[in-house]
């Protein structure tokens, strides 16, 4: 058995971890914090010359052609840095999509530009409050037009194209929904800047008016196509909230060392060795959840959907966890601004609703498991 | 990134198979699957007569012990070999349970401190399970906090005469030998006056009782020593080194990889797929279902973090701290599991007997067993205090105890 990543995996991760801890420290996160930028485009050039953000990306599509089980010690990093660029947007939603069901020419248009960081992606799939479901998508597409609202859609303002899922049927079945290819600088949409939770991470409203778009992959097939890139998003998105989760830990755990109360190190206190013990368990269950999700993607093994729901069940936990109690163990400090605890809550706090909630993956899990007893 | 096995795994694997296909008790497989916490129960077999018979033909078979050298009764298997052979011994492994304490804890230390004699005498008959052992160590004043254990021993000549009392002493009815640790010096600190010994569980002044638990079955004992004499070389380790001996003892019985803990989740989600609550089944409800999830999460967590402490075995590297994690989380899930199942039965939760409602009381079972898992082997406490200092290196706690004679720390509170 070999449940684990490889040397040269390894490595790559430390290459990740090396390249971040310099260019994307906390006071480089705090210029987005503080609505100086929209996001780190320094940053995000420097990915691209790594060569992370293709790290998926074929080499006929212009990226390092490694695989996925690469983007995963990647996405871990990006995680651990609390990276303020549109990573997961446009490598774990946007290219994913392409990937699964784009065309010769648009793979070809805009693969080579997301490795090379001329071009950002997303996905609009939310309109208002709501999980994910067909049901929740009111946006039309007919005679190659959209015309409605999405909202929230990560990365919105800054994104150059747009994945989105329309209506194109109303049979009340999964069926009805299709996938378009919004070109979002060509006209045709509104964008507006939301205010949000993690401000690190941009939330926009776009408006279709009339917007010319391509479809991406079958009519009719949209639903099933996303629920395809939902699951591999779910796994690359629990490595960025493991990364998370870790770095909240080890926060928690250095102040707990340093800080001194009552004449010792809070950290001797077993009200706060047992807050960070549990942290761990949590973080340590996250992880190997994560490993068997990044086995399934990496291998496209039919176990993917179960795996990637439990990845995300469990890393949305941990992450939410560890920044809480992060929080909690710095005290007073941990509810200053100037402090970076609260960077890691917003960010666990909103990466647990990106893809869906907590209870949308869990009833998710349940299904899954249940279609695997049947089977 | 895969679960194959290397070639001479593989290979392992298939020698083990074969083997065990052609010589496990099959008449007893249908038995032995459905699952149980606790204790083994079989209707028509004493499980240490089977446990003895089927550990016999092992050793027979040199599959006893396989990771201990081969001069005392082992294979000289690699500690993946080992977890290879358990995942094939599968349900049979059941069966080792009376011999699970002897080959974790006492024979290692047997191994590590015994004279050479001591070690040819008694490791073999432990491999074959011709001997039991049992392990003395906690007391009714010394659970967490056993290095202030109360059981002395007196230098007489050149034995050494034990007086006191162990508790939770698991097959100490059926076992042949047991370790224990006895305070030989009460005049020093707690750490520094206990000292490691073996003795032969029949000696005169030996005496075990059973203890009716909680959940009013009977698996442990209590043991009691009324000038029970032992022979110096009965001795392992220096006077005084008892409690670093002890650590040896109990770092094995953390290494102890590949147990499967029971989590529940399996007999959770079949209940909850079959039972018809008022507005359909239980598996459809969206409060049953979040609850349900978020276990069935944990539960594979434990599963793939097993699966990277195997991983590191193969590859021949030491094993992370992750593994620490198993007992903290089956234990709490297992009592939170038993509650909501019984929750969701009602007013019929209450009912042990064979009742149809209750699916025979399996919950009602696991609640009144769960509080053991939590304490048994290290409490939740100690365990979370292992992490805390262990992995992520926090401070160890301020004992007051530390530097004071033994027989100086205040025995009773308020």
């Amino acid at each position: 058995m070999n449940f684990d990543f490889s040397d040269d995996q390894k490595q790559l991760r430390d290459q990740a971890r090396k390249f971040l801890a310099e260019k994307c420290s906390p006071k480089a996160v705090r210029v987005v914090l503080d609505g100086k930028a929209p996001y780190d485009k320094e940053l995000w050039k420097g990915l691209a010359e790594m060569g992370f953000l293709g790290v998926a990306i074929p080499e006929e599509f212009g990226g390092a052609g490694a695989g996925h089980l690469e983007l995963c010690v990647i996405a871990e990093e990006m995680g651990r840095a609390n990276a303020p660029v549109p990573f997961s947007s446009t490598v774990y939603l946007a290219a994913e999509a392409l990937l699964i069901a784009g065309s010769d020419a648009q793979k070809k248009k805009w693969l080579p530009a997301i490795a090379s960081g001329e071009a950002i992606g997303t996905l609009a799939l939310f309109e208002g409050k709501g999980n994910p479901s067909p049901k929740n998508v009111k946006l039309t597409a007919a005679n190659g037009v959209l015309n409605g609202v999405k909202k929230p859609v990560a990365d919105g303002a800054i994104a150059d194209f747009a994945v989105v899922a329309a209506r194109t049927g109303s049979n009340g079945r999964d069926g009805d929904i299709s996938l378009f290819l919004v070109d979002l600088k060509a006209g045709g949409v509104e964008v507006k800047n939301l205010t949000n939770l993690d401000p690190t991470r941009g939330q926009a409203e776009i408006t279709f008016k009339d917007c010319k778009a391509e479809p991406l992959g079958a009519a009719g097939e949209g639903w099933s196509i996303l629920t395809q890139v939902l699951d591999r998003a779910a796994v690359l998105c629990a490595f960025e909230q493991v990364g998370g989760a870790d770095r909240a830990l080890e926060m928690g755990r250095d102040y707990a060392l340093d800080r001194i109360a009552f004449g010792r190190q809070i950290g001797s206190f077993q009200a706060v060795k047992h807050m960070l013990a549990d942290m761990y368990v949590s973080a340590t269950l996250a992880r190997s959840n994560s490993y068997y999700g990044a086995w399934a993607l990496s291998t496209n093994a039919a176990e993917l959907p179960e795996a990637a729901a439990a990845a995300r069940i469990s890393a949305t936990q941990a992450f939410q966890h560890c920044a809480k109690n992060n929080i909690q163990v710095h005290g007073g400090m941990g509810f200053t601004w100037e402090f970076d605890c609260h960077m890691y809550y917003r960010r666990a706090n909103t990466m647990a609703l990106g893809l869906g909630s907590l209870s949308y993956w869990e009833d998710q899990l349940i299904d899954r498991m249940r279609k695997k007893n049947a089977a | 990134m895969n679960f194959d096995d290397t070639p001479q795994e593989a290979a392992f694997r298939e020698t083990a198979r074969k083997w065990i296909e052609a010589n496990a008790p099959k008449e007893l497989h249908a038995e032995l699957s459905k699952s149980s916490l606790g204790r083994i129960r079989l209707a028509n077999h004493d499980i240490v007569d089977v446990g003895k018979a089927w550990q016999k033909k092992k050793f027979e078979g040199n599959w006893a012990c396989l990771h201990w050298p081969r001069e005392y009764g082992g294979r000289g298997a690699t500690p993946i070999e080992r977890v290879i052979w358990q995942q094939e011994e599968g349900v049979y492994g059941k069966l080792t349970q009376p011999f699970q304490i002897g080959e974790g804890m006492c024979g290692p230390t047997v191994m590590a401190f015994g004279s050479e004699d001591a070690k040819r005498r008694y490791l073999p008959k432990l491999a074959s399970g011709e001997e039991i052992w049992c392990q003395l160590f906690s007391e009714p004043s010394a659970g967490s906090d056993v290095a202030g254990l109360r059981t002395r021993a007196e230098k007489k000549g050149d034995n050494w005469v034990v007086n006191g009392q162990k508790i939770w002493t698991s097959g100490a009815h059926y076992s042949d030998y047991g370790l224990l640790i006895a305070r030989t010096d009460p005049n020093v600190p707690k750490h520094k006056g206990l000292t490691m010994f073996f003795l032969d569980m029949k000696s005169p002044g030996v005496e075990v009782r059973p203890i009716k638990q909680a959940n009013g079955m009977q698996e442990f004992n209590e043991v009691y020593f009324t000038d029970v004499v032992i022979p110096d070389s009965q001795r392992l380790g220096a006077v005084g080194d008892g409690w670093s001996v002890s650590l040896t003892t109990l770092m094995n019985e953390r290494m102890s990889i590949g147990a499967r803990l029971a989590t529940g989740v399996p007999e959770m989600f079949e209940f909850c797929s079959n039972l018809m609550l008022e507005d359909g089944l239980a598996i459809d409800d969206p409060a049953v279902r979040s609850k349900l999830a978020s276990w069935a999460a944990k539960s594979s967590g434990l599963k793939y973090t097993s699966y990277r402490t195997i991983s590191a075995l193969s590859k021949g590297e030491r094993p992370g701290p992750e593994n620490s994690i198993g007992k903290l989380v089956s234990g709490m899930m297992l009592q939170d599991i038993a509650t909501y199942a019984m929750d969701l039965q009602g007013a019929a939760g209450v009912l042990t007997g064979n009742d149809e409602e209750t699916v025979q009381g399996q919950f009602q079972q696991m609640l009144l067993s769960s509080p053991s898992m939590r304490i048994a082997g290290g409490t939740d406490e100690i365990l979370r205090n292992i992490i805390a200092e262990r992995v992520l290196g926090l401070p160890g706690d301020i004992r007051v105890d530390k530097d004071v004679p033994y027989n100086k720390i205040p025995t009773k509170g308020r």
